[in-house]
């Protein structure tokens, strides 16, 4: 299916309810953590969005955790960025996996970097860090670093 | 005295399983990597793939270097391609702070990003025929003739920088040098020394029946897989996809050159070869264009920018990515208004590209594993970063 950005916050207005950004080709969409799964096979059916560019996350402080991912429509050029806020102190999410198989490491750098559990993820373990690293999850903004300035 | 010993009996017939260990240290990896292959005789069933031997987490330390000291920081996640991650970090900081960039350092940057290209290529054909080994020929002979021509790259960007490896060469706002004195004409005769030697390469390589075996129909990628892992350069456009950043959505003045990007739909390693190929007398061409066409002027808006605080940089955000040699390079900045990114996403070529093997691997020969490896091209430490 060929659908202009706008068309396409349209689509996401009339299907989820939620007022999307649009931005040249990016359209933005706030979700609520219980449309996440649901959005995301959305996007990928009838946006045809099967390009995964990249899964991630934001560390809000009091917020809590914000989880961003940002798929694309390759053909039409029209890209999505799916930001779904946790809640403060919140730290599971549902997968992505079954829907892009790129997910997989992508969530399992998340569960590395912010401590974030995926549910459903078939294979949820540490991607980067060791297994020997107990200075909890580094990009998390509450993270206290062992104090070295990597300058002078 | 006999020694005690376990031995594991292979049964060829299939049958028994054998986990065998590929890495941390294989030098066919091109990196700290390990792959845990689950092998039935001398097919692969399973592999487990483990990295981040070389994580240094650039994401907390872009969080923690202002974005005058960052650039050069970048240049070591894809430390072979090392001036595509610096662009991708400026250009994010120069799309939220709204900065112009004159058109001189524009081509400038296309220069340096298109060498870049022709040197990571080199170092590519080169590695992954040795990985090949003695079916080449000895193996380690294309590896010889590409290093030398990589070498010759890197001679121009020794005077072009200062450094061969790790350049510095971007600056918020435009670039930190501008091109030397009779640089331009080094530059035109290296290229052609490099656009005569391909021929060369291509004629050890595809008259070697050796090489098409290895190449041809192992290691494929289909279309649909590519996308949802999110494969992305000449991998992608090995498997046919017609997508390139440089024409997709063009970045620092690409949009004013001439240049093919080559599609193969095979999706196996030699499909991925070819593109490359042709990737390499594209840039050529490009960085030939570049050259007649430099424009006069300044080569940075924001000159001598040198302390701290000096980029104001906005609340905002921005997702920035460039055509590196090994696909999309991004860079996700949000930006709360101080000398520092609130939150910075390196979104690595080579994580993603190299996240495809998991599901490529199965059903193939051990030795196929470095055949595919060899030609997904990864850099350990944009994998890791």
């Amino acid at each position: 299916m060929s659908l202009a950005p706008a068309a396409a916050a349209d689509l996401i207005r009339q299907t989820f309810g939620i007022e999307p950004r649009v931005e040249d080709r990016l359209v933005t969409v706030p979700l609520a953590r219980e449309q996440w799964p649901d959005f995301g096979r959305f996007a990928r059916e009838t946006l045809g969005c099967l390009y995964l560019n990249f899964l991630s996350a934001i560390d809000w402080k009091a917020e809590g955790i914000e989880v961003i991912c940002r798929v694309e429509n390759l053909a039409t050029g029209v890209a999505v960025m799916m930001r779904t806020k946790l809640g403060a102190g919140e730290l599971r999410c549902p997968t992505l996996v079954d829907v892009w198989a790129g997910a997989n490491w992508m969530e399992r750098e998340a569960f590395d970097m912010f401590g974030l559990t995926f549910d459903g993820h078939p294979d949820l373990r540490r991607l980067l860090l060791g297994d020997n690293w107990e200075l909890g999850p580094p990009l998390r903004k509450d993270f206290v670093d062992s104090g070295h300035v990597p300058y002078r | 005295m006999a020694v005690a010993r376990t031995t594991v009996e292979v049964g060829y017939g299939g049958g028994e399983r054998l986990m065998m260990n590929m890495g941390p240290q294989h030098p066919s990896s091109h990196g700290v990597f390990r792959a845990i292959l689950t092998l039935e005789g001398e097919t692969v069933v399973a592999v487990d793939a483990v990295i981040g031997y070389l994580h240094r987490c650039h994401e907390k330390l872009g969080e923690t270097l202002t974005y005058v000291q960052y650039p050069t920081i970048a240049s070591k996640t894809d430390y072979v391609a090392a001036m595509t991650s610096e662009l991708a970090y400026v250009l994010a900081v120069e799309k939220i702070a709204k900065f112009e960039v004159p058109k001189r350092a524009r081509y400038l940057r296309v220069i340096a990003a298109e060498l870049q290209r022709i040197a990571s290529h080199c170092l590519w054909l080169g590695t992954w025929c040795m990985d090949m080994g003695g079916a080449l020929g000895g193996g380690a002979t294309v590896f010889l003739y590409t290093i030398r021509e990589r070498e010759d790259v890197l001679d121009l960007f020794e005077s072009l920088t200062g450094a061969r490896l790790l350049y510095g060469f971007h600056q918020v706002g435009g670039t930190r040098y501008d091109i030397p004195p009779g640089w331009d004409a080094k530059v035109r005769a290296t290229l052609d020394h490099i656009e005569q030697r391909l021929h060369e390469y291509e004629a050890m390589l595809e008259d070697n029946a050796f090489f098409l075996v290895r190449t041809q129909g192992v290691g494929t990628i289909s279309q649909t897989l590519a996308q949802e892992v999110g494969v992305s350069g000449p991998l992608a456009r090995g498997s046919g996809l017609q997508w390139d950043l440089r024409k997709a959505e063009p970045y620092s003045s690409y949009e004013d050159f001439e240049f093919r990007i080559p599609v193969e739909t095979a999706g196996d390693c030699f499909a991925r070869y070819r593109v490359r190929m042709v990737e390499f007398r594209e840039s050529i061409k490009i960085v030939r264009d570049a050259l007649a066409g430099l424009p006069d002027g300044p080569i940075s808006s924001r000159p001598g920018v040198k302390s701290v605080g000096q980029v104001r940089v906005p609340k905002g955000e921005g997702y920035s990515r460039v055509e590196g040699a090994r696909g999309e390079v991004g860079c996700y900045i949000v930006a709360d208004g101080s000398p520092k990114p609130y939150r910075m996403k390196w979104r690595g070529a080579s994580f993603s590209n190299l996240a495809v093997l998991p599901h490529i691997l199965p059903g193939c020969k051990v030795a196929d594993v470095v055949a595919i490896m060899g030609s997904i091209d990864p850099v350990f430490g944009e994998v890791d970063r």
